[in-house]
């Protein structure tokens, strides 16, 4: 078994064709000439094999089967007959929540407020960690660092809690208000800024620990660049513009393209904890629309609806397909920039 | 800030003394950049951290100073143990801890077995079926059945009401294997010859070779799922009816959005409530949830980077 190993991975590995245009930065060695047979392959990496059975076995319980389950979309769901009994509907369910005009403004709303992250959070920590980069001292670097990646480490319930004590009706800021004779502002609960709101608690939990990538792209712009820049007379502006911004195109391409794919995913938790309070036309994005319809369950919920499985499940369907296919178009996007996205062309 | 005035002025100040780790050819700062810099990277500091201090001081916190500060206390006077001693009393507070215990320990384990050892499964050249099996665990990265279909698996399993139930849905964090895979990929490959030519099996390679050497993610790894099963709320609203089975964060809400008072503060008698603040025992919990992960993030920060970044970028 040593053997067989030790020759396989000594082998030269022969240079591959390629199918497409572009050259692979470094693809990976084309397997060897003399395949071994199925049986032989399977003996020797039986135990690799084995050691892959429980994630598999769990991702299958809670991933695939639950992909299997989708067929509750097109089903009238019955608790009492299961998921294979229950009366086939086709598009029934599709169509009535095409017809519902909640369900477009849930999803108008998805797209408001992923808008206003997009335009309001992703440069945060571009821009952070460029002010981070020039702090010589490591050890201010670092209790910079450890403190503003602290955020992300804790959960929506805690961050929410958070702001609500400081902007909240009783919160910091309103008792300071009050003392100064200015009327108060309950931001936790109004409904026309809740998208601004939402936002700042993404940036206060996540821009911190959006500066690693940043930082660490920083770390690997050539130093010789600047020096040489410097000697040529580049001050400090022009070596940012020339020499950081290039360097930093690559990860700030991927970071676009993630954003992109994830358009639809807007802090589910962060709308369901705060629906009561500002109330459903503001916080109903289309992962809680799905939720509250389908599960529902006394959820301070205005509708009186109960659990409504199948339709509930059109409305997440209907959202998972558009995210599929924004995160292919979007690494579409990336390869048309000459990026390599989430995955090589 | 032309090149031109720039240079003879640099030339000139040459001999002044440089901050350590400032190159020769970097012009000194500005005055005004110095202090804007400062300043907000000041302001960003501050606001993670007068938050944090504001919640546990508040929660050592008597009612009285609370009462005087009108919400969370910034500037400590008066403290006292009274609520922590109140929550611990028994009741709803001192069973979330143990159950957030019970799923973190237990969780983390669990996570972190299989997680390691599907990643080194995947990780040696050339094995059989490793793209398709590589294929199998990237496809949930891009799609997913859903909540619905996923609450309904969940029941048929019998999980509901259970505590596997916040556990073993989010086991398996696709993301991680990856990132640990990668890390595995990299690490020294002559030393995994080596032991195998002296006869390791794949077992014994795994846990004598590749999991000393791969500390440092392995602690990083550790760390995210500890962090996430801590936190773990959504699993726990969707299947724990029973509150004496919620974990910290799912009391924590109750308590904030649903207006409740203090379940299980029955027990203790009319007489504690009337000494302690709502707000000092709901920053008790708070604080709770938030110090273990103060505390121990520091421990693995170093990490961070090579953790993040070997998954990221090479995915």
């Amino acid at each position: 078994m040593a053997s067989i190993t030790t020759q396989e991975a000594t082998a030269e590995p022969a240079p591959r064709r390629r199918r497409f245009g572009r050259p692979r930065r470094q693809g990976p060695p084309a397997p060897p000439r003399p395949r071994l047979s199925f049986r032989i392959r399977l003996r020797r990496d039986k135990s690799l094999l084995l050691m892959t059975v429980p994630a598999l076995l769990l991702l299958l319980l809670f991933n695939y089967l639950p992909m299997a389950g989708i067929i509750v979309a097109f089903e009238h769901y019955d608790i009492y007959q299961g998921l294979i009994h229950s009366n086939f509907v086709g598009l029934d369910e599709f169509r009535q929540l095409v017809a519902n005009p909640d369900f477009w403004h849930a999803f108008e709303n998805t797209l408001v407020i992923s808008f206003v992250q997009l335009i309001l959070y992703f440069p945060v920590p571009i821009a952070l960690a460029l002010m981070v980069n020039t702090v010589l001292s490591t050890k201010v670097r670092g209790f910079i660092q450890a403190v503003v990646y602290l955020p992300h480490f804790f959960s929506y319930v805690l961050v929410i809690t958070i702001f609500q004590e400081f902007l909240g009706g009783a919160g910091v800021l309103n008792v300071f208000l009050n003392k100064h004779g200015i009327s108060s502002w309950n931001i936790m609960t109004d409904p026309g800024t809740f998208k601004y709101l939402v936002t700042a608690q993404a940036v206060w939990k996540e821009a911190g620990w959006g500066l690693i990538v940043f930082l660490a792209a920083l770390a690997a712009i050539d130093q010789s660049l600047y020096e040489a820049a410097a000697v040529d007379g580049a001050g400090r502006w022009r070596r940012m513009r020339h020499i950081t911004m290039p360097g930093l195109r690559g990860i700030v391409i991927l970071m676009l393209v993630l954003r992109l794919g994830n358009a639809l995913s807007v802090g589910f938790e962060q709308m369901l904890i705060q629906r009561q309070a500002v109330g459903a036309g503001a916080a109903d994005v289309l992962d809680t629309y799905s939720y509250i319809y389908g599960i529902g369950g006394g959820f301070g919920s205005s509708t009186t609806m109960g659990a409504d499985y199948s339709y509930g499940a059109a409305a997440g369907l209907f959202k998972a397909v558009l995210s599929l296919i924004l995160i292919l178009g979007a690494n579409r996007l990336a390869h048309a920039f000459g990026e390599d996205g989430l995955y090589r062309k | 800030m032309s090149s031109l005035t720039q240079s003879p002025r640099a030339a000139t100040t040459a001999p002044r003394k440089r901050a350590k780790g400032r190159q020769v050819w970097e012009e000194r700062p500005t005055r005004i950049g110095q202090f804007s810099k400062g300043t907000v990277l000041t302001v960003v500091c501050a606001l993670v951290i007068v938050p944090v201090w504001a919640v546990v001081l508040t929660s050592f916190s008597t009612k009285g100073s609370i009462n005087s500060a009108g919400g969370l206390v910034l500037i400590p006077h008066g403290l006292s143990l009274q609520n922590y001693q109140l929550i611990f009393s028994g009741g709803t507070v001192s069973q979330a801890v143990y159950v957030s215990l019970f799923v973190t320990l237990i969780g983390t384990a669990l996570s972190m077995v299989v997680s390691v050892l599907c990643a080194y499964g995947l990780s040696r050249p050339r094995s059989l079926g490793q793209r398709p099996l590589l294929m199998m665990l990237i496809v949930t990265m891009f799609f997913n059945g859903g909540l619905i279909p996923t609450f309904l698996v969940v029941s048929d399993l019998k999980l509901y009401g259970s505590l596997w139930a916040m556990i073993l849905p989010s086991a398996v964090n696709v993301f991680n294997i990856l990132i640990i895979r990668s890390f595995f990929q990299n690490t020294a490959a002559e030393m995994i010859e080596a032991a195998r030519l002296d006869g390791a099996n794949e077992w014994r390679l795994l846990w004598s070779v590749v999991i000393p050497t791969s500390r440092p993610v392995l602690a990083v790894m550790t760390m995210f799922y500890a962090v996430t099963y801590w936190g773990t709320f959504f699993n726990a609203l969707l299947y724990e009816p029973d509150s004496r089975k919620w974990p910290l964060a799912m009391v924590i809400y109750e308590y904030t959005y649903s207006g409740n008072q203090m379940p299980g503060m029955g027990t203790t008698g009319i007489g504690g409530l009337q000494q302690a603040s709502q707000l000092g025992l709901q920053m008790c919990v708070v604080s709770l949830s938030l110090v273990p992960i103060v505390v121990l993030t520091p421990f693995v920060q170093k990490h961070f980077a090579k953790g993040m970044l070997t998954g990221a970028i090479k995915g």
